[in-house]
């Protein structure tokens, strides 16, 4: 194994675990006395339970050696966003309005990685209530890139991707509602997926956008992306919008060449705004799939490009002013002391505990949903939405896979973007559009600046072929190992 | 609509029950109608008899038995509770006294 404990690949962990050349505890202990040497700088979690971690890793050791161990995950670290739930572990989204918040029961997802047998390892910063794209929002401290500290991670799953980069954990849950898995993957050099809506659970996720959030994995090679996605996704009772069907073996998948390999540049992707660098960098991604002879020919998506971000930010936070309204003060948020009566209380405790960010957005969706408005925003917003769904759907018939950058500029540098919302949105022009459709789309890291920051190239896929996405992804990767490179953080 | 959007800043913070300072009343007011000026882009795509999407795909009537399951127990459910007391959570006075 070339790389130090803490930055293997779980693939390679695994091997070396069934071999018997490491213990869970070993990798375990590495990631945490990493986590130790570098967090103070990085900031990637808001809380660590080393003890508990220990324990865990243990408990997988003496699996392994009961000859019981439970699969490639087993005594492998991994660390959740802390919008997802772990049973009696804290949990508060990075708002202060959460700040005592103990979760009562697992998410779904955290049960299935328990039932692997993976090692839970903290809980990852955030922009506050995953609202944000360089985890800058969060109400308890701001996440550095590892690659350089005075740059944003990206967001919202900026700890996600910082903890996984710097070596502090070996794997991650983000969640994705407009790009916030993909944008900081992409930022911060690792992979990162968003699965198709309906694929992964959303039981125990801190809803943001219902109807456009998903939890998905974000590791340091594609191998690893597909063992993790495959613990996680599946139908869920709890669930009512997830999707009731056989998952297919997506770690086999990247075994054969990708059956369908017709990509589609979408040339309003490429347009005004794209730094030249990060195009640079995805032509090149383009230039190689045409080598290992991907068929790669230039589409349209005029409406998915140029309106994503409006009909995005209008149901999003429409969605957000409702699912918010639980954070009131009464049932299991903090309570602003002095409240005259009980709608007092609502106001003084909304007010004080949330970020300008979340009550920005919050105001926002109240008023696109106000009577009189509602016509002219949220519904016409869904209006828009269906074409975009429809413009991807005629895209999907002519191309199996779609190449565009993840991001229109590498990481900006930390305060650059915070007092100009508009500007900070404008950071996820590429990715919303797909959870506005509900489809797959990986984020493959593919080389560099000049400066040294990290670029990510994004495939789309139709809904639920994340098993060709994946092999797709792997291709590339396969040929050109960006993936291994790890930053300069001592 | 295409003339700037009007936001009734103290209007929209009643609805949201968000305290805000006026500080913030300002910041978000102006944010906020940049943010609109831009949203009016969707008005550019003719959406006559096009359906809205509230999902990205079609599910309709999920349903499943109606088998009762163990829910939180009242210590679950009043952990992380702000105030409790005898097993209920306490909030502030809401009927005045007759």
């Amino acid at each position: 194994m070339a790389d130090e404990l803490h930055n293997a690949t779980a693939s390679d962990l695994a091997s070396e675990l069934a071999a018997g050349r490491v213990s869970s505890e070993e990798v375990t202990r590495a990631v945490i006395a990493r986590a130790e040497a570098v967090d103070e700088r990085v900031g990637a979690f808001l809380h660590r339970d080393a003890e508990n971690a220990v324990a865990q890793a243990r408990a997988s050791d003496l699996r392994r050696r009961n000859g019981e161990t439970r699969g490639p995950l087993d005594g492998i670290p991994v660390s959740l966003k802390d919008a997802i739930a772990t049973l009696d572990q804290p949990m508060r989204c990075a708002s202060r309005i959460l700040e005592n918040f103990v979760s009562p029961y697992d998410a779904t997802v955290t049960r299935r990685l328990k039932d692997a047998g993976a090692v839970l390892w903290g809980r990852l910063n955030m922009d506050e209530f995953a609202m944000g794209s360089s985890t800058e929002n969060s109400g308890y401290r701001a996440t550095a890139n590892p690659w350089d500290l005075e740059r944003v991670p990206g967001g919202s799953s900026g700890g996600s991707a910082a903890a996984v980069a710097a070596g502090e954990t070996i794997l991650s849950l983000g969640s994705d509602t407009g790009g916030s898995i993909r944008q900081p993957a992409a930022f911060c050099g690792i992979v990162g997926l968003k699965p198709t809506y309906g694929l992964v659970s959303r039981y125990g996720l801190a809803a943001f956008a219902s109807s456009l959030d998903q939890i998905g994995p974000m590791a340091r090679s594609v191998e690893d992306t597909a063992v993790l996605l495959q613990v996680i996704a599946g139908h869920d009772r709890y669930d009512s919008t997830s999707w009731n069907a056989e998952v297919p073996d997506y770690v086999r998948a990247l075994e054969e060449e990708p059956r369908r390999r017709r990509i589609g540049l979408p040339r309003e992707f490429f347009g005004k705004g794209l730094d030249g660098a990060v195009r640079t960098r995805v032509e090149a991604v383009a230039e190689a799939y045409r080598e290992n002879g991907f068929e790669v020919r230039e589409v349209s998506l005029p409406h998915a490009a140029e309106l994503a971000l409006p009909v995005y930010y209008i149901i999003a936070t429409a969605e957000a002013s409702s699912n918010l309204a639980r954070y009131d003060g009464i049932r299991y948020t903090r309570r602003s002391e002095g409240a005259r009566d009980g709608i007092d209380l609502y106001f003084k405790t909304r007010g004080e505990f949330f970020g300008a960010e979340v009550k920005r957005r919050i105001i926002l969706g109240t008023y696109v949903l106000s009577s009189g408005y509602y016509d002219a925003y949220y519904k016409r917003a869904q209006q828009v939405r269906t074409v975009i769904r429809r413009e991807f759907e005629r895209v999907f018939e002519e191309v199996d896979l779609l190449l565009t950058p993840t991001t229109p500029t590498p990481a900006f540098p930390r305060g650059d973007r915070i007092e100009d919302p508009l500007s900070m949105y404008l950071n996820d022009i590429y990715t919303l559009s797909v959870n506005l459709a509900g489809l797959p789309a990986i984020s493959v890291p593919c080389g560099h600046t000049e400066t040294g920051l990290p670029v990510g190239a994004q495939l789309i896929g139709p809904s639920f072929a994340e098993a060709n996405l994946l092999a797709a992804a792997h291709v590339y990767l396969r040929d050109h190992p960006h993936h291994h490179e790890r930053p300069p953080l001592a | 609509m295409s003339q700037q959007p009007d936001i009734d800043i103290d209007y929209l913070s009643r609805l949201a029950r968000i305290g805000l300072s006026s500080e913030e009343k300002e910041a978000f007011s102006g944010q906020l109608v940049k943010i609109l000026e831009y949203f009016e882009q969707i008005r550019a795509v003719d959406v006559t008899g096009v359906a809205p999407t509230a999902h990205a795909f079609p599910l309709h009537n999920v349903l499943r038995d109606d088998v009762p399951e163990a829910p939180l127990t009242r210590e679950q459910a009043l952990r992380c509770a702000p105030a409790h007391r005898d097993g209920q959570f306490v909030v502030p006075k809401v009927v005045e006294d007759a």
